[in-house]
């Protein structure tokens, strides 16, 4: 254990528990000034807890910090501030009717005289920081009138305003699309130039090997190893982060399509704001083949689901499930006409969380003629079919048929939705985001699941952010943009840049217009 | 200290922590205003269970309480807070003694009528709640403390009325008399009165009490709504709605009729513990400068009950025989009766703060750890 100046931050046998719970053990991490260091790990791995005890939003029952090697006592982030760490968290914190300026001062404004706020000077430092650092942004704009990508820039100045020298970004690309990954990974590095030093916590493999010069990994708690990453290639991060060997690959046969199942014609829906957000929208999905729907989010995906799903009504167009338009009826009308709809939201939309998980095996079914007789549920019915679904789609633990939907894991809360999805025979199958939040393992369980779904025939209809989900699973990319489709693609046809120009709203010769 | 903290985390461990705080709450009171803890709770146990007619009276004045406390259990259960159970119950109580006033049937038929009029009335009145929730969005709390106020000067009007008001006086008549309870009517009878005068645990228990069926009824309707909530489809939707509205309305579940519905059954249990009175007790309406709070005292039984039906049994016996025995602590040793207030008050209060129990074990616990 040497505790050296050339570590900008050293963690040493940290240990943190949530109750009974160790979210944390012995963990230790070292890193080096002015380098860009990642923490890998599985979701539930421990990683955003490491650093939120770094940041000194948790206390830890054991273990020291040492900043620039001297020992600190991470009491509360102000701490933290004042030994210069600045994270930027993964869902941002910022005043979306304030300008950029504001934003980045706020709670740290230069005053004038009599204790008047001076923002002309707070715009000159926020200027100046603009400039050194080359983060282009318009000072003066709203934060609800720039884009994502430029959201996360007014939180590392925010950051940087406050002169931190270590900074922490917390899942930093989840919301960018790959040219905004590709700038943040530049600005990345021109920090670290400066002598920053940046802890980046990710479980995009991809990404890690672009950016980081050292990567720690953890797994469940645990310290696993610290790697450097020019040295290791991704299927051994993947590995070390899981326990085992994984593929990273969907296993498939090429698609042979049957007869158009489902089909949107000229839809048009509005948000909540009374803005049309899915916008002269069609797409056909036929049987045997995986559709998917690349995007940013907010290009009116979550709107698009919704009207699919009557939950909300349509302005315009039709919606056909095998013919027939379902559009603007019931949720209970659209499910009743074999559509079936894995949320994207697994506790607000998919789960009753605090049902057990038979109930939530039959919370579509409950009152059929098979789990029902005469307005009572058939405990004994629904106990058959929760075991077996608990036993194909290997739910664990595997005696959970009477615990609490909430007491389960990410993965096996999605495997009984997908489950209980299945059963219902749908024609179409919708997913939304069905990785969102899962291990590794889990997610190569939940392709798994689609592709053998669709080679029993269904059509198959997957939303997903991220892309390289989309570009793995479907047999069909459609890039949804500003509400409306803009382009589609066959499987292999098309690469990531091209993908990336089309969901920013461009076209292949680069113009973004 | 983490087997305690799981205990603490159990319904049955905050109900009792919470009555034993209330207790405490009151033994301070008590013994800060110069009246002896130890003296007023041994009256007050006297006072519910010396003598077989308070314990008679006591479940007569746990009926309602228990009534309108499964109205707020039931409606909690899919997500609404029924404070509108009083303008429930008002109407029930108003419905009957206008039916028990004007029709006049074969007895039991006058009886059945009766409850089937409150309970009506209140599920109407629980439906006007459930409609605006449902259809535009209103706060139940809202239009439920609203429509209190209009079912109470409601009922004082109803009193005013020719066709029902007794002359010379603040009530309205009687209801007839084939409308009132079997016990009322049984010792009323010939036979009856014959029996009473040549008993006297009958004198004690029936003669000198308002001893009547509605605590059978209750009891059976907090079976009745465990049954409906646990067994059935209805009840399945209604937990699902309650539990998380988003996924009902993505699994098919209609959240707006199902909260209308909730309304509807949870008025009903409202409307139908106004009714009892009518048969039961009362046999009038009265013209009232405040309202009696049946309704209100629902809430702090659903409270305590942990917002199980067959626990609202329990809870409504505890608090009305905490009322009732109260009034002895006045009459004998002269503290005030509001003491029993603050008790009932402080209970309900560390029921709403459980959820500090068994963090407070554990920060006990962690402490001693370090030391040790």
């Amino acid at each position: 254990m040497n505790n050296g100046k050339e570590y900008a931050v050293q963690m040493h046998g940290i240990t943190k528990q949530f109750g009974s719970f160790t979210a944390l053990n012995q963990m230790n991490l070292d890193v080096k000034k002015g380098s860009i260091h990642s923490i890998l790990g599985e979701n539930g791995a421990g990683k955003s807890t490491l650093m939120n005890v770094l940041y000194g939003l948790y206390q830890p029952e054991e273990g020291e910090i040492f900043i620039n090697g001297e020992e600190v006592r991470m009491k509360s982030p102000t701490v933290a501030l004042e030994h210069g760490i600045g994270m930027v968290h993964q869902h941002f914190k910022l005043v979306g009717c304030f300008s950029v300026t504001q934003n980045i001062v706020l709670g740290l404004e230069p005053v004038g005289k009599m204790g008047v706020l001076d923002m002309k000077e707070a715009r000159k430092r926020v200027v100046d920081i603009t400039r050194k650092y080359g983060l282009d942004v318009d000072p003066d704009a709203l934060v609800d009138n720039i884009s994502v990508g430029m959201q996360q820039r007014v939180e590392i100045l925010k950051a940087l305003y406050r002169e931190a020298e270590i900074l922490i970004l917390d899942e930093p690309t989840a919301v960018l699309t790959p040219q905004e990954i590709d700038e943040l990974i530049h600005i990345m590095h021109k920090l670290a130039d400066s002598g920053k030093t940046i802890i980046v916590i990710t479980h995009k493999l991809k990404e890690i090997k672009k950016s980081a010069e050292y990567c720690t990994i953890i797994r469940k708690g645990n310290y696993v190893k610290t790697v450097d990453v020019s040295k290791v290639t991704e299927e051994e991060l993947a590995a070390d982060m899981v326990g085992h060997a994984v593929k990273l690959k969907v296993d498939k046969e090429k698609a042979v399509p049957g007869d158009v199942v489902f089909e949107i014609d000229h839809l048009t829906v509005k948000n909540e704001k009374g803005l049309d957000a899915v916008k002269d929208l069609s797409l056909k999905v036929r049987s045997h083949e995986i559709v998917g729907i690349a995007g940013i989010d907010g290009n009116g995906q979550k709107e698009l689901v919704e009207a699919i799903a009557g939950l909300v009504k349509a302005q315009g167009g039709r919606i056909m499930i095998e013919g027939q338009e379902v559009q603007n009826t019931s949720p209970k009308n659209v499910i009743d006409h074999k559509i079936s709809i894995i949320h994207e939201d697994r506790h607000k939309k998919g789960l009753v969380l605090s049902f057990d998980v038979s109930e939530n095996a039959v919370l579509e079914t409950y009152n059929s003629k098979r789990f029902s007789k005469r307005g009572f549920l058939n405990r004994t019915a629904i106990s058959e079919f929760t075991k077996e679904l608990i036993r194909d789609y290997d739910v664990r633990p595997s005696d959970c048929e009477h615990s609490k939907a909430v007491g389960l894991s990410g993965g096996n809360q999605q495997k009984i939705i997908i489950g209980r999805e299945i059963a219902n025979d749908p024609s179409l199958l919708i997913a939304v985001q069905p990785t969102r939040g899962l291990d590794v393992g889990a997610i190569e369980y939940v392709h798994k699941m689609l592709v053998r779904e669709r080679d029993k025939g269904k059509a198959i209809l997957l939303i997903s952010l991220e892309l390289d989900e989309v570009m793995s699973v479907a047999d069909t990319i459609s890039v949804i943009y500003d509400g409306s489709i803009v382009k589609s693609f066959s499987q292999g046809e098309v690469d990531e840049q091209t993908l990336g120009l089309y969901m920013a709203g461009g076209s292949e010769n680069g113009t973004i217009s | 200290m983490e087997r305690l903290a799981k205990i603490c985390k159990k319904q049955i461990t905050v109900t009792i922590l919470a009555i034993l705080c209330g207790f405490l709450v009151a033994a301070v009171i008590l013994a800060c205003t110069g009246y002896s803890p130890a003296d007023a709770f041994a009256i007050l146990g006297e006072g519910i269970f010396s003598k077989p007619k308070y314990i008679v009276n006591v479940i007569v004045k746990a009926t309602p309480i228990i009534l309108t406390g499964l109205s707020v259990v039931f409606a909690f259960k899919v997500g609404l807070f029924n404070i509108g159970a009083e303008g429930e119950y008002i109407v029930g109580t108003i419905v009957a003694v206008i039916i028990g006033i004007t029709c006049d049937f074969p007895p039991v038929i006058e009886f059945l009528l009766i409850l089937a009029g409150g309970m009506l009335a209140g599920a109407l009145y629980g439906a006007i709640i459930g409609f605006l929730k449902a259809k535009f969005g209103i706060h139940e709390v809202i239009t439920g403390i609203m429509l209190n106020w209009i079912a109470f000067y409601a009922a004082n009007f109803v009193v005013t009325l020719d066709r029902f008001h007794q002359p010379d006086s603040s009530s309205t008549y009687e209801i007839n008399e084939s409308g009132m309870d079997l016990i009322y009517r049984f010792k009323m009878s010939e036979s009856g009165r014959e029996a009473v005068k040549n008993s006297p645990l009958l004198l004690e228990t029936v003669g000198k009490t308002d001893l009547n069926i509605g605590i059978l009824i209750a009891v059976a309707a907090a079976i009745l709504i465990w049954v409906i909530l646990r067994k059935t489809t209805k009840g399945f939707a209604l937990r699902t709605v309650g539990f998380n509205k988003e996924a009902a309305e993505c699994a098919g579940i209609s959240v707006q009729k199902n909260v209308i519905h909730a309304m509807m059954i949870s008025g009903a249990l409202a409307g139908l513990s106004g009714a009892l009175m009518i048969t039961g007790v009362s046999h009038k309406i009265m013209t009232l400068a405040a309202t009696e709070n049946y309704g209100f005292n629902g809430l702090s039984v659903a409270m305590l009950a942990g917002n199980s039906p067959i626990g609202a049994i329990f809870a409504g016996l505890l608090f009305a025989g905490l009322f009732y025995g109260g009034g002895s602590i006045q009459s004998t040793i002269g503290a005030p009766s509001e003491i029993i207030n603050i008790m009932v008050g402080t209970i309900v209060f560390f029921v709403a703060i459980a959820g500090l129990f068994p963090m407070i074990v554990e920060k006990l616990g962690k402490k001693v750890a370090k030391r040790g």
